[in-house]
């Protein structure tokens, strides 16, 4: 399947600096659709239909969150916009930010349009405070040319927390708090900021909702699987000659990416979605890039044969354990004793009972923890130990 | 966290925003600050600590007048980002977490940036730096006053 630049259409097309540019791609012309010709709840019936799902990780139904938070009781609504890109390996909302800041806005103001939030928010991470005023005279530009009606959206930066970008620790920050995860329920399409009903997304997935718009659902779930419809953009790094971003349909293989575009040779394996993502062995490079199989936020980071499983989890668990939250106890204290037996192991001293009280301890996180980060923090030892285990047995003390 | 920060409005309180100014005028956040900012914004003072505790681009200790951020994330350590690690220490005689005597650069290491298709990164300040080399590291710091 072939790459396709839908989402990245106008990057390094258009001057970002320079709004005129936008419109003589079509800019603003799905946002001139929904307000001349589209009901709210039309809106979302076309988001629905076009089988979005979301791009910063967990993949879920946008039109769905949208419909809910639509429907929601409340006169004051808020549309967020995560740019928190956090993600070891993942530097595509980045990217994009750089090249086309307007298509986000315009799908933050269709979002903004289907709740009738009057605001809405871009959360950007303190290390991409180089894009503030890139950001913020695309949003003036607009305004100034009255696309944003009675919409307006401000920029919150965010001062250094991984966590933040879990949308409730997000909301949490951006409330002035320690960003820390929230139970759940209330989810945030009745109880978000403020615990007012907000939609929050992905910055790739709101590029998304203009080319819907514009060009329909059947148009866009042609694009893809089953239950993955349109494209992924992936940010490729780590042991490949052509690191970049690439968008590819949605069903591509992992091969086509890794070795067809980022020209990978020697490989080991792949981590896909990062510090919380999987780790797949080269033996099943041919797997599909989709939600049903894997995906996260499309962190796609290669190791070559030269590369040691145990490190590349240590050091995986390590930026877990210094990133999480602290507030439930499976993550903060799972994480710790993960990093101290798997550094165990690095050193070749590693126990026999080592191999079973992980595999416990990833099952006890994945059930227990209060978020994502917890439950999805064992992976990379779920999947080495599937995929690897000489690499443990052969680090046992006395072997 | 006190009932009151809860109730923050939108636009009324935003301690983080509070707290970064404060960082960048007086290049960490005080004791003297915090105490300030809590009888302000009515909270207790733990809350202010706890959130100015938390962030990393926070510091509760004063640091130096640049600092210096080097990526410790899966991609850069892959191109080799221990290299400019040590570069960097050996330039300024200082390690991880240590402030140079002259107050001119602090020290992290930090997690991935964002820059991993230009591994190894880092950040001094908010600068970017991308596709570091050992011998780049002097002329880069030489830049920082
Ligand atoms: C630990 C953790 C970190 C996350 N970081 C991000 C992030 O940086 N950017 C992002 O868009 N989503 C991130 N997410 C996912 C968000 O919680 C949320 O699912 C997403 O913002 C929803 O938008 P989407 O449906 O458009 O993907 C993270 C989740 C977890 C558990
Ligand atoms: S790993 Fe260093 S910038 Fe991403």
């Amino acid at each position: 399947m072939p790459q396709e630049n839908i989402v990245l259409k106008n990057c390094g097309v258009i001057d970002p600096r320079q709004i005129a540019t936008f419109l003589e791609r079509d800019g603003f012309q799905a946002l001139e659709k929904v307000r001349r010709e589209m009901t709210p709840e039309a809106v979302t019936d076309e988001i629905k239909a076009s089988g979005l799902r979301g791009r910063g990780g967990a993949g879920f139904p946008c039109g769905l969150k949208w419909e809910g938070t639509r429907k929601a009781p409340g006169g004051e609504k808020y549309v967020i916009c995560n740019a928190d890109e956090g993600e070891v390996g993942t530097f595509k909302d980045r990217y994009i930010l750089e090249r086309d800041p307007f298509t986000l806005i315009e799908g933050m103001a269709i979002a903004g349009y289907t709740l009738g939030a009057k605001t809405g928010f871009i959360y950007l991470r303190a290390e991409y405070h180089h894009l503030f005023d890139l950001l913020e005279n695309a949003i003036r530009q607009i305004e100034e040319f009255g696309f944003l009606a009675n919409f307006t959206i401000e920029i919150r930066e965010g001062a250094g927390a991984y966590i933040c970008g879990e949308e409730s620790a997000l909301m949490d920050a951006m409330e002035g708090k320690r960003g820390e995860a929230r139970y759940r329920p209330p989810f945030p399409t009745t109880a978000g900021l403020w615990g007012k009903p907000t939609i929050i997304n992905n910055v790739e997935t709101l590029m998304n909702i203009p080319r819907i718009i514009r060009n329909g659902a059947g148009w866009f779930n042609q694009m893809g699987t089953e239950r993955s419809k349109g494209t992924k953009v992936f940010s490729v790094s780590g042991d490949v000659p052509k690191p970049g971003v690439y968008e590819l349909v949605l069903g591509s293989s992992l091969r086509e990416l890794v070795e067809g575009l980022a020209l990978a040779k020697n490989t080991k394996m792949i981590q896909i979605g990062g510090a919380t993502g999987r780790i797949v062995p080269y033996e099943q490079i041919d797997t599909p890039l989709t939600f049903e199989s894997v995906l996260g936020a499309g962190a796609v980071i290669v190791f070559d044969q030269s590369r040691d499983v145990i490190d590349i989890v240590h050091r995986t668990m390590e930026f877990l354990a210094e990133e999480s939250c602290g507030k439930c106890t499976p993550c903060r204290q799972g994480t710790e004793v993960m990093v101290e037996t798997l550094a165990r192991f690095h050193r070749g001293e590693g126990l026999k009972k080592d191999l079973k009280d992980l595999a416990d301890l990833s099952e006890v996180m994945t059930l227990t923890s209060l978020c994502g980060l917890g439950q999805a923090a064992s992976n990379a030892v779920t999947d080495s130990l599937q995929h690897f285990k000489d690499a443990y047995e052969s680090r046992v003390a006395g072997n | 966290m006190s009932q009151q920060a809860i109730s923050n409005r939108h636009g009324e309180q935003d301690l983080i925003g509070r707290l970064k100014e404060a960082q960048a005028k007086f290049g960490h956040v005080s004791e003297e600050v915090m105490a300030e900012l809590a009888r302000s914004l009515d909270i207790p003072i733990n809350d202010v600590y706890g959130v100015a505790s938390f962030y990393s681009f926070l510091s509760t200790q004063p640091l130096g007048r640049n600092i210096i951020r080097i990526c410790q994330s899966l991609p850069c350590y892959l191109k080799y980002g221990q290299t400019i690690m040590e570069s960097v220490a050996q330039e300024i005689g200082i390690i991880p977490g240590e402030t140079t005597a002259d107050g001119k650069f602090s020290f992290q290491l930090t997690n991935c940036i964002g820059l991993c298709d230009r591994a190894p990164a880092m950040m001094i300040n908010y600068d970017s730096h991308v596709d570091l080399t050992p011998k780049k590291i002097a002329q880069i710091l030489g830049t920082y006053k």
